[in-house]
C-alpha cells in the first residue's frame, strides 16, 4: 500500500489463465445484488458475480470483458476477481452464443418438467452477455 | 549355457519391449509438456482462490455456517485422483497407499474416484466407491471439476458425508511428484500466507453482499470446484511425469539387458565354432 495514487490494482483470474492484471481508475462489475462500480478506497467487500460485463476504466479508456460466475474480493487498494470464465469481446464466438441462446430459450419455452429451469436461465443469461460483449469487439 | 537360439529369441523379445517403452516415453514426454503448461496456467487461480479464501475467513470473524463446521460423526468423502492406465511407476500405488495410510478408518470412507486404477485398487481392498469420474482423466477440463464438485457438495448437503478430502499428486517439478492429502470441507482454519500482508489490512473487516451466510453458500462450492480442478491438473501432469520416468528407466534397463545378452550370444557363438573346429580336426586326425 505504498503507492498513494488513485489507481486500483485489478486482477482477474479464470481457471485456465490470468485474464487481466493491471491498474484501473474505476471498475464496474455486476454482482448478484446489482451492478456496482468500485473506486479506490472502497470498503472491504466480498460479493458474488453473476454473468455480466466487466468494465475497466483507465485514463479515459474503457476495456470491456464478459465475466461469468465467480466472486470478487474488494480491498481498499486492490480487487481480485475469481471467475469461472472470462472473455474479451474479440474472443467470443458470436455464432455459438446465438445458438446457445436459442437452445436455452427453447428449453425454457418447452415447459418440460425435466428441464432444469435455473440452469437454462443461467445458460441464457451467459449467452446474452456474450452477445452483448461481442458488440464491443474492435474487429 | 543357454543355446544360441534361446539367447537370440530372448534378445529379440527384449528389443521389442524396449521399442514399446521408448515410444511410450516419447508420447508421455509430449503429453507432459502440454499438461505441465496447463498446470502452470492453472496455478495462479488455484493459489489466489486459496489466498482469497484465507483472507475472507480471517476477516469475517465468527460465522456460523455448515460449510465451516462439518460433522465428524458422519462418513468422510475422499476424492481420489489416480490414472486410467498403468505403467506409470509408483504413481497409482502411492496414491492408494496415501489413502490407506490416512488415519481415517476404512469403514468411514466414501471414495469418489477419478481414475480407474485407483478406483480398482481401493475397491479391491474393501473401500466403498460411491462415484466414478474416470473419463475425466483423459484430459481434465473445468466442467469435469464442476461435475465432481456438484456431486460431493450435494452429498455433503444431504448429510451423506460430513467432510470432504482430496487425495492427488502434486506436481512439484518433472522429477518430483508428491502425493498430497488435503481437506476441502469443512474449510479448516487456513494457514495464513505470509506474503503481502500488513497491519492496516488486518484491522479491516470484510463485508459481504449478499449476507455472509448466503455468500458463503455460493463461494465455497466455487472454492471446492476450483480446488478439485487444480488437483486434477496437478495430477494429470504428475501422471505423465511419472510415466515418462518409469518408461525412461524401463528403456534403460532394456538397453542394458540387450548389451548383456549380446555378449552372451557372442560367447555362445564362439564356443560353438570352437567346438566345431575341434570336432573337424579330431575327425581328420582319426582318418589319417
Amino acid at each position: 500500500m505504498a503507492d498513494d495514487g488513485k489507481l486500483l490494482k485489478l486482477r482477474v483470474i479464470s481457471p485456465d489463465r490470468v485474464f487481466f492484471e493491471g491498474d484501473a481508475d474505476f471498475v464496474e462489475l455486476r454482482t448478484s445484488e446489482g451492478e456496482i462500480g468500485v473506486y479506490r478506497a472502497h470498503i472491504p467487500l466480498t460479493s458474488i458475480l453473476v454473468p455480466g460485463l466487466l468494465k475497466i476504466h483507465l485514463d479515459g479508456n474503457v476495456r470491456i470483458a464478459a465475466l461469468h460466475n465467480g466472486f470478487v474480493e474488494i480491498l481498499p487498494d486492490r480487487i481480485t476477481v475469481l471467475a469461472e470464465s472470462a472473455e474479451w469481446p474479440d474472443e467470443i464466438d458470436v455464432e455459438r452464443a446465438e445458438n446457445a441462446k436459442k437452445r436455452a430459450e427453447d428449453r425454457l419455452r418447452s415447459g418440460d418438467e425435466n428441464v432444469n429451469v435455473a440452469r437454462a436461465e443461467l445458460a441464457l443469461r451467459k449467452a446474452l452477455i456474450r452477445i452483448e460483449a461481442s458488440s464491443f469487439s474492435q474487429k | 549355457m543357454a543355446s544360441m537360439r534361446d539367447i537370440k529369441r530372448r534378445k529379440q523379445s527384449i528389443q521389442s519391449t524396449g521399442q514399446i517403452t521408448k515410444a511410450m516415453k516419447l508420447v508421455s514426454t509430449v503429453k507432459l509438456q502440454k499438461s505441465k503448461t496447463k498446470a502452470d496456467q492453472t496455478k495462479p487461480y488455484f493459489k489466489y482462490m486459496y489466498a482469497a479464501m484465507c483472507e475472507i475467513l480471517s476477516k469475517s470473524g465468527n460465522i456460523d455456517h455448515p460449510y465451516l463446521k462439518g460433522d465428524p460423526s458422519k462418513k468422510k468423502g475422499i476424492i481420489v485422483i489416480s490414472s486410467n492406465r498403468g505403467l506409470a511407476g509408483g504413481y497409482n500405488s502411492n496414491i492408494v497407499k496415501l489413502v490407506m495410510g490416512s488415519d481415517i478408518p476404512k469403514e468411514d470412507c466414501v471414495i469418489y474416484a477419478v481414475g480407474r486404477k485407483g478406483k480398482e485398487a481401493l475397491a479391491r481392498r474393501g473401500y466403498e466407491v460411491a462415484e466414478d469420474y474416470s473419463e475425466a482423466m483423459g484430459g481434465p477440463i473445468f466442467d469435469d471439476a464442476i461435475a465432481i464438485g456438484r456431486k460431493v457438495i450435494q452429498d455433503f448437503n444431504d448429510g451423506k458425508i460430513g467432510s470432504i478430502y482430496l487425495a492427488y499428486t502434486d506436481f512439484k517439478n518433472t522429477v518430483s511428484h508428491i502425493p498430497t492429502f488435503s481437506q476441502l470441507l469443512p474449510v479448516s482454519d487456513p494457514v495464513k500466507p505470509e506474503e503481502e500482508e500488513d497491519d492496516e489490512d488486518k484491522l479491516l473487516f470484510m463485508n459481504f453482499e449478499p449476507e455472509a451466510e448466503e455468500a458463503f453458500s455460493m463461494i465455497i462450492p466455487l472454492y471446492v470446484n476450483s480446488m478439485i480442478y487444480g488437483g486434477l491438473m496437478q495430477a494429470f501432469a504428475s501422471e505423465n511425469g511419472a510415466r515418462m520416468q518409469a518408461m525412461d528407466s524401463a528403456t534403460n534397463n532394456a538397453t542394458e539387458m540387450i548389451s548383456d545378452l549380446t555378449l552372451k550370444f557372442n560367447r555362445a557363438r564362439q564356443s560353438a565354432i570352437t567346438q566345431e573346429i575341434t570336432e573337424i580336426v579330431g575327425g581328420a586326425n582319426a582318418i589319417s
